[in-house]
């Protein structure tokens, strides 16, 4: 592994960890697509900013492009507010307006410039070692590095300090209102940390792999555990996996290395999404025909206790009668038989079933629970 | 007595459809009072414009003669349980302790103490063995029961609390009265949005007919009648027959 190969895993992997930060709260909120709106329409902000800087590596152009970010969400308010459009179409209304305002402004004015529309979308990593911080004749690395390394410190920093106040206002916005949490003014501080990391992350990996680094590893990690610091946790650590793991897949592929990071956020939320051990599909599945299973047992149980010490208990507790009561199929009963007895629920004696005291006790409990 | 809750003039409206009209409203101290009315008479409205969580078009609110924002502490909110999103990544027991925040306060973080008065609450509502769970393994009545529990750590002495019998079952209903009637012997203020007019008599001593105006208000014996109920939900008031026995009243003044 080369130096430059190593640099770029680590911008990838630092730019992975700031945008899972802001990320997990995005998707707790139910406001992932804000994500694709900022990440998009803070273009005419980086756009305008670098007009008035010249300089495309300015603090200047990131706090303006921030500022579009919040404009952003500002402006889907205003627009949802009138209850002219629902929330999810304002957002589709306002941010492509903006972006193609920057896209605009950059073909009629920026042609000559580092900033065509390709490394708009996807940014280039390949390029960040090749733009290094340099001071007093020391070169430090690539100057990404450092300024996602600010941003990420400064999500790091902004969740930990305001994390009970984020998490009521997020479970609860009403309650944090009336407590006098000002959930607002979090809301905006909160937008004002997506839209900063969006800018930051913007030049090296693009708007399409921010939002997917903001939204896949929180998404993800949701699925995998149920308590929010853990969940933060592991968003970080996911998008970190993902950034590491699609550079050498883009390596193996010759392809683009934003597309095969992007690419893996995906199969790692496709395999979350199957194999998680609650909520994903197989544990469903797999609890579904469980509780098929024991479901049918307790209807023996029932229908031999409701039976049990009357004159028809003889012809009730038939194994071959079960077909023509519970209307089970024989194969099915005789599944549902064979497990009973192995639980030690039933005992059968020449073709007739009795229960026993553990079955008799189910049984009851299955009554009394109904 | 002691005025816990005054409501003067309140009007709320989107943009010129009024959802409440002029609320003039005296709820004394130490009662337990529900408020009732059809869908859409603006119920959960008063009780978010009481708190500030809507904007009014006018009037004032006094908790205990001061205005809420002086009296956020005494003031505990219990939303409907639908208004929250019960897949968040939490603990039954985390949730509880968010009652206290208000009186942590910010960057302070919960700690031990906290956690006791959490678990204290939850075994007052029998969900103490519950404390560890994720929330959304949790049924609606257990829910339910775990927003009252963090009512109670507020230890507020005015509560709103927007229908907490929405869909609860037996064990939860009966535990929820019995909540409130403590409260009440503890002489706290509860204001409830009810949807059940059959159990108005039983379970609550005030109650506050509201139809986008204020159509009554006052003990349930003076003021819950037929001809009150009739102005508020129109004709669909048979169902309350077993009501007619008592002697209807002179009707409330209007609005």
């Amino acid at each position: 592994m080369t130096i430059f190969q190593l640099e770029i895993q680590l911008v990838a992997a630092v730019v992975a960890a700031a945008c899972a930060l802001p990320g997990a709260f995005l998707v707790l909120r139910q406001m992932a697509m804000m994500s694709d709106a900022i990440s998009h329409a803070i273009l005419p902000g980086i756009v305008v900013a670098f007009f008035l800087t010249g300089d495309l590596s300015s603090p200047l152009l990131i706090i303006g492009a921030a500022l579009t970010g919040v404009l952003t969400v500002a402006l889907v308010e205003v627009v949802n507010r009138t209850q002219l459009v629902k929330e999810d179409a304002a957002i589709g209304l306002v941010f492509p307006v903006l972006f193609s305002i920057g896209v605009i402004l950059i073909a009629r004015y920026a042609g000559d410039v580092h900033l065509d529309t390709d490394a708009v979308l996807l940014g280039e990593l390949a390029l960040v070692p090749f733009d290094r911080l340099v001071l007093g004749g020391y070169d430090l690395g690539p100057r990404a590095l450092y300024l996602m390394g600010v941003v990420g410190l400064t999500g790091v920093l902004f969740i930990a300090l305001f994390y009970k106040e984020l998490k009521l206002a997020t479970f609860d916005a009403g309650l944090a209102a009336t407590l006098g949490f000002l959930p607002a003014v979090l809301h905006y501080a909160l937008m004002g940390l997506v839209s900063v990391t969006a800018v930051a992350a913007f030049d090296a990996v693009g708007s399409i792999l921010v939002v997917a680094l903001m939204v896949g590893p929180p998404a993800t990690a949701h699925l995998l555990t149920d308590r929010l610091a853990r969940m933060i946790g592991l968003s970080v650590l996911l998008g970190v996996v993902s950034a590491v793991s699609g550079y050498w897949l883009a390596h193996a592929l010759d392809a683009s290395i934003a597309g095969s990071m992007a690419t893996m956020v995906g199969v790692l939320f496709g395999a979350a999404f199957l194999f998680a051990p609650h909520r994903g599909i197989v544990a469903v599945m797999r609890r579904r025909v469980r509780q098929r299973w024991t479901f049918a047992q307790k209807m023996l149980t029932i229908h031999l206790l409701h039976h049990e010490d009357r004159p028809e208990a003889e012809r009730e507790s038939r194994i071959d009668h079960l077909q023509e009561h519970l209307q089970w199929s024989a194969d099915f009963a005789g599944r549902v038989v064979r497990q009973s007895i192995q639980n030690k629920l039933v005992i059968r004696t020449n073709g007739h079933l009795a229960l026993t005291e553990a079955g008799r006790r189910l049984a009851r409990e299955a009554i009394v629970q109904a | 007595m002691e005025t816990a809750i005054e409501v003067s003039d309140l009007t709320v409206a989107y943009r010129d459809h009024p959802v409440l009209w002029d609320i003039d409203l005296d709820v004394p101290s130490g009662v337990l009072m529900a408020i009732v009315g059809p869908n859409g008479a603006g119920k959960t409205t008063l009780i978010k414009a009481i708190l500030g969580l809507v904007k009014t078009a006018a009037g004032q609110v006094l908790i205990f003669d001061k205005p809420y924002e002086k009296q956020r502490h005494r003031v505990g909110y219990v939303p409907q349980r639908g208004s929250v999103d019960w897949d968040f990544p939490t603990s039954v027991l985390d949730v509880v302790m968010m009652g206290l925040y208000g009186k942590i306060g910010w960057l302070r973080r919960p700690g031990r103490r906290e956690r006791a008065q959490a678990l204290d609450a939850l075994k007052k509502v029998g969900m103490d063995a519950f404390a560890n769970r994720q929330i959304s393994q949790l049924s609606g009545g257990q829910q339910q029961r775990v927003f009252l529990a963090r009512a109670l750590v507020q230890d507020a002495d005015v509560y709103f609390m927007d229908e907490p019998f929405q869909g609860v079952d037996a064990t939860t209903e009966r535990a929820i009265i019995a909540l409130l009637r403590e409260l009440r012997g503890r002489g706290k203020t509860v204001l409830v949005v009810h949807h059940d007019l059959q159990t108005v008599p039983e379970y609550f001593d005030e109650v506050m007919l509201l139809n986008v105006r204020r159509i009554a208000s006052g003990p349930v014996a003076d003021v819950f009648t037929d001809d009150n109920l009739r102005l508020t939900y129109g004709g669909r008031v048979a169902f309350l027959k077993a009501q007619q026995s008592k002697d209807d009243v002179p009707l409330a003044k209007v609005g």
